[in-house]
């Protein structure tokens, strides 16, 4: 289908994009030929979902060009790119579930007959077009009633016979099986053959591999480069994603060595797991130890410590605190027990965006002392003013609205909200997301000072020589599997990328075991 | 934490209004703020202004915290029925006092359980839940009444209404005690920070384990509790229960109150004290339209004004055009629902 | 198939097995006299109803229906009774006040952002307040065209009639499916219950769609306006007081989510018709009191919530667990 003189499908050049001084987006291209599949990779804040936006018409970008089959454009609005032949289909797949199939697939533009909306004539055409895709379901039904797989087919469906030269895909198969991921690739195949450009997002590799033609890696909203999929070995892929040369030794900190594994831990989780959402897992955690928690996005680990915090329920496993077999019902439960969680999504999950920096702080050891027993409001004072001094928590008074901190702040907030209440065991999610540089050292200090004082602690990273610095164990996720540990001399940049980059299919069964879990 | 020197500046405006509305009705009658003491009890314009308020006042106390935690409760109109009904149905079937105050306040709390059990268990939208007790509500007073106004004689119970307590109006004490309590309420224990902090932020609450389903049925339970008291005072004004008249767009005029003292609908902060302001100044402009002769008809009108006013105050269209003082600044909502790989 | 109909099928299912125990319990019951005065006696509700369910649909409510009705009356009567203006002119001018009143609240709730309960919230006390400074007594209605009206029925033998207030009530509601089924502007509608987000992504015209909303309740409020008065033949400024309440309740019965989305416009004819049901049982009765009919009401309201929340979370379940569909 490739026109060896035609201009590209889609060339962006030098592509910018800030957010209040933040540079999303710094000189990127991409090229995007008829008739390929693309996949466009990178981890958070890499930029991708900056350069969708900005492709679809929702951001205006700063500097740059786009241009379509030769011809510059510049999409104002989602309508307008939908007339420029560029169609969009998220995660979240954004159709109605109340609607029915058929009328999801011509909202907006319904077939008319005097006046009126021609039912019959609408469902006749549905068919057809879903004949198309292989599909042959009840177009009369409400959308809700079929699986992801098939919504996300029906809103490829619309978003193409609405005309799409290109055709982005958004994290398409984040909740698909891999029957239902087989059944889209056929349709992604299709498409391709009719000539179609698809830039295909996605966070797991073996896809990536099993559909696209081209990779392009965005880093830190620089372009890392653009590679055939066959040249690209898997090593080399994660490599420019992450950010590492594989040859640059990574630094470690002083570890505790002298922690004793015959000792018993502190939480041990056995066979814990959530079906769709993360494999059973077995881990095993001593206080004054940090295990880290390495993966690429949506590997599982955020899942693992949502799980690991009572967040949402186990349906499978154990929890044993202390030597005690006990239930972790949810977050409260996970209070009692001196557990802590320091979210990913600080400001949905994490925050109490309107109250002041104090009442974020007590908020925690207040709700586990129950609200009969208020904590005094010098005590609070002084809790508050305690940890902002500790945890050098940048604001003018411990009255501000937490909201109005800048996010390193607010991290070190929710934190200073857990110490409070002096757990035994704390969970972190990407702790030092989004924060600045200066803050983001401090952060990891914490840890490990928090750590020598006989904490235990899970923490989720994205900064791979991060985990390397503080970690005593590296679990690597992939496939919402727990797939390796990685101890002592293993635990490196470069095994945790080897790792995350092998092959071998996820097992349906549970991983392989654990190393230290002994009978 | 409204007593902070920032709680104090940020309540102005509402001082402010119930200031000029209380201005403006004595430039209109110069005897609008001479009170004098009659048989051991204050009267004047400016205390008919508090006792009439009174109601919705209590109302305002209790939908307050329900705002708070970014709810609303429709049905304090029809417990003010219920309650009012027991009341009166039982002291004419010859009961004593306390029997009655017991069975009447019990009422309220019942039909709080109920609303808060169905916002916080059954996890059914505020309005809707408080929907059927406003429908069905009506109904159980009727049933109470036997369809009847029910008077009775007993001075004891008509005190309540019409007795007053240091020379002060007993509903403008009881509407005092009642703030004082709920005040002592949360704000010596942790509740209102808790109650706060659902209203901000659910999920976050949650995740610090903050128990928020036992705190939405308490703010239901006390809302219900304090229309039931605000159902007594009527009942015992007028001596009799009318079960279909009794309370009647009330809970209206307490969301209004709420409104007006500068809590949000979209819940968080709340000023307890500010929110009876706010039924003062309602009362207060109520009382001046009808000094100064116009048609009483109006007040819905003036009402409705006001509404929009404090409203398009609070919109988010406007404070994300605005400049926002300190302190204040607009939540902006998520225009995505948030990534998560399982469904 | 059946699950978008389930609710319907259990309103039909109420209304029908309701009338059967009332035929079976009182002789006269099963006539088209009564059947008849049922259409009528509703009628008001039931076209301001057919206005609310669209409102609910695209996920809104409107508080302000009642007063608009009780304003409409009102104007009526001043219009014609003391400007002299004909009938005819008047019901125009009604419907136009009733649409821009609503399109008005409409703009109010898209632009500004605002909750629609606290809008029109205050599109009542307006609505309510402006008919109270009109006028505060029962103003009767005398012209003559009023009783001819009223003479317009189709009567079935046996005593029966189908009254223009019922004609129009089976009018408004099979116009409203027209609307709700077959036409973009309903679909939009759906759209915009279904969620705002995707609607407009898809192309939705939103504001467009809102203001609509809002319009198409305040004109059938002033539709129902009409109705009342013809019915009533007085114009009274505390009239239809609580109607919005019954009209909610009848979209509720009548299977529509109260989150919008989802709800069919002929399931809110069951849910009216189910609501004067209940008061022609009571009626007939003799010895029942009013007071059952809101507890009857009230309990209806809970169960169908109830059914509701049910039936979305067995959806929801389903849509977790792709591998079975």
């Amino acid at each position: 289908m490739t026109h060896p003189h035609a201009p590209p499908l889609l060339a962006i050049r030098g592509l910018s994009k800030a957010f209040l001084g933040v540079q999303a987006l710094d000189g990127v291209d991409f090229t995007l030929r008829h008739g390929e599949v693309h996949a466009l990779l990178g981890e958070n804040g890499a930029g991708k979902s900056t350069l969708i936006k900005t492709l679809t018409g929702v951001y205006q970008r700063d500097g740059g060009t786009i241009a379509l089959c030769g011809e510059e454009i510049a999409p104002r609005s989602v309508e307008d790119a939908q007339r420029l032949n560029i169609g969009t289909v998220y995660q979240e797949v954004n159709l109605l579930p109340n609607l029915s199939v058929a009328e999801n697939l011509f909202l907006g533009r319904q077939p008319m007959r005097f006046g009126l909306v021609d039912r019959a004539a609408m469902r006749r055409r549905a068919r057809v077009i879903l004949d198309g895709y292989g599909l042959s379901i009840d177009v009369a039904a409400p959308l809700q009633r079929f699986s992801v797989a098939t919504q996300q087919i029906v809103a490829i469906a619309r978003a193409v016979d609405m005309s799409a030269k290109v055709l982005i895909l958004d994290e398409p198969t984040a909740s698909l099986d891999a029957q239902e991921v087989a059944v889209l690739f056929d349709v992604m195949r299709g498409l391709k053959a009719r000539g179609i450009g698809i830039v295909f997002v996605t966070h797991f590799l073996d896809q990536v591999y099993a559909v696209c033609d081209r990779i392009t890696v965005l880093r830190n909203g620089r372009l890392v480069g653009e590679r055939r999929a066959a040249d690209l070995p898997r090593l080399d892929l994660v490599a420019m994603m992450l950010g590492r040369e594989l040859e640059a030794a990574s630094h470690r900190l002083a570890q505790p060595e002298e922690i004793d594994d015959s000792r018993p831990p502190l939480v041990r989780f056995q066979g814990f797991g959530k079906t769709r959402s993360v494999a059973p897992f077995d881990l095993d955690i001593r206080p004054g130890e940090v295990v880290g928690l390495a993966g690429l996005l949506g590997s599982g680990r955020t899942e693992t410590a949502r799980l690991a915090f009572g967040v949402d329920r186990a349906d499978s496993g154990s929890v044993t605190v202390d030597g005690e077999k006990t239930q972790l019902r949810g977050p409260r439960e996970a209070v009692r027990l001196g557990f802590g969680y320091c979210p990913e999504d600080r400001k949905k999950e994490g925050i109490v965006g309107a109250l002041s920096v104090r009442e974020n702080i007590i908020l925690a050891l207040q709700a586990r002392q129950g609200w009969l027993k208020p904590i005094p409001r010098r005590r609070q004072q002084e809790i508050a003013d305690r940890f902002i001094r500790l945890l050098d928590i940048r604001t003018p008074d411990a009255e501000r609205p937490i909201q109005l901190l800048s996010g390193g702040n607010q991290q070190k907030a929710l934190l200073a909200r857990w110490l409070a209440t002096e757990p035994r065991f704390l969970i972190l999610d990407e702790p030092t997301r989004g924060i600045d540089v200066g803050a983001h050292a401090e952060i990891i200090r914490l840890i490990e000072r928090l750590c020598a004082d006989g904490m235990a602690l899970l923490v989720v990273s994205s900064e791979l020589e991060e985990i390397v610095a503080y970690s005593r164990r590296v679990i690597v996720l992939r496939d919402r599997h727990h797939v390796d540990v990685l101890r002592g001399e293993d635990v490196s940049v470069e095994r945790i990328v080897a790792s995350i980059a092998s092959e071998s299919p996820p097992s349906p069964v549970p991983p392989s075991p654990v190393a230290e879990v002994r009978p | 934490m409204s007593l902070s020197l920032s709680g104090s500046t940020r309540n102005l405006p509402q001082y402010g209004a119930l200031v000029a509305v209380l201005l403006a009705n004595w430039l209109l009658f110069p005897d609008f703020f001479s009170i004098r003491l009659q048989d051991g009890r204050l009267f004047g314009s400016l205390v008919d202004v508090m006792n009439r308020g009174a109601p919705v006042a209590l109302l305002a106390i209790g939908m307050t915290m329900v705002i708070a935690t970014r709810g609303v409760d429709l049905s304090v109109g029809a417990i003010m029925a219920i309650s009012g009904a027991i009341a009166a149905t039982m002291t004419q079937a010859g009961w004593g006092l306390s029997a009655v105050l017991a069975a009447s306040l019990a009422s309220g709390l019942l039909c709080g359980l109920w609303n808060g059990v169905l916002v916080a268990v059954l996890r059914i939208q505020p309005i809707i839940a408080t929907l059927i007790l406003m429908v069905a509500g009506r109904g159980i007073a009727q049933l109470v009444t036997e369809g009847q106004i029910v008077t009775f004689v007993s001075p004891d119970l008509a005190a309540i209404g019409s007795g007053s307590f240091l020379t002060v109006p007993m509903p403008v004490v009881l509407t005092v005690a009642m703030l004082g309590l709920t005040a002592l309420l949360v704000r010596m224990t942790a509740l209102g920070l808790m109650i706060e902090s659902v209203g901000v932020n659910r999920l976050s609450s949650a995740y610090a384990g903050v128990n928020t389903p036992v705190i939405l049925i308490a703010v239901y339970v006390w809302c219900g509790l304090c229309a039931a008291v605000a159902g007594l005072i009527v009942t015992a004004d007028i001596r009799g229960a009318d079960a279909n008249n009794a309370g009647l767009w009330l809970e209206l005029d307490a969301i209004l109150a709420v409104v007006v003292g500068g809590t949000s609908l979209l819940g968080g902060r709340f000023g307890l004290l500010m929110s009876v302001v706010g039924a003062a100044i309602l009362q207060a402009m109520n009382t001046g339209i009808l000094l100064s002769g116009f048609k009483p008809e109006f007040n819905l009108i003036v009402k409705a004004a006001v509404l929009l006013v404090v409203l398009l105050a609070q919109s988010p269209a406007l404070t994300t055009l605005l400049p926002r003082p300190r302190g204040a600044q607009p939540i902006k909502p998520h225009p995505v629902a948030p990534k998560r790989t399982t469904p | 198939m059946i699950q978008r109909f389930l609710p319907l099928i259990v309103t039909m299912a109420v209304l029908v097995v309701g009338f059967l125990l009332c035929a079976a319990q009182f002789p006269n019951f099963a006539s088209l006299r009564v059947v008849g005065n049922l259409l009528t006696d509703n009628a008001f509700v039931g076209i301001a109803a057919a206005g609310m369910t669209f409102v609910i649909l695209s996920g809104g409510i409107d508080l302000s229906v009642g007063a608009v009705i009780g304003f409409t009356t009102v104007l009526l009567a001043v219009l014609i009774e003391q400007a002299g203006i004909h009938p005819m002119v008047a019901f125009a001018l009604a419907l136009i006040v009733g649409a821009g009143f609503g399109a008005a609240m409409g703009a109010v709730i898209h632009w500004f952002q605002m909750p629609p309960f606290i809008v029109t919230l205050a599109g009542m006390f307006i609505a309510r307040g402006v008919s109270f400074v009109l006028t505060t007594d029962s103003l009767p209605i005398n012209h003559p065209l009023y009783s001819d009206l009223n003479e317009v029925a189709w009567r079935f033998s046996g005593g029966g009639r189908l009254s223009l207030p019922a004609m129009l009530l089976l009018g408004v509601f099979a116009l409203s499916m027209l609307l709700a089924h077959w036409t973009r502007f309903g679909a939009n509608i759906y759209a915009l219950g279904g969620n705002r987000h995707s609607a407009e992504l898809m192309g939705v015209p939103v504001a467009r769609t809102t203001v609509g909303v809002y319009a198409l309740s305040g004109l059938l409020a002033g539709l129902a306006g009409i109705v009342f008065s013809l019915y009533t033949g007085a114009g009274y400024s505390l009239a239809a007081t609580g109607v919005e309440l019954d009209t909610i309740t009848a979209v509720v019965i009548g299977g529509t989510q109260l989150t919008g989305g989802y709800g069919l416009v002929l399931g809110t004819f069951g849910g009216v018709l189910i609501q004067g049901l209940i008061q022609t049982y009571i009626t007939f009765d003799g010895t029942m009191s009013s007071w059952w009919t809101k507890i009857a009401i009230g309990v209806l309201l809970f169960v169908f919530i109830l059914l509701q929340k049910g039936l979305l979370a067995v959806w929801s379940d389903r849509d977790g667990d792709p591998a079975e569909a």
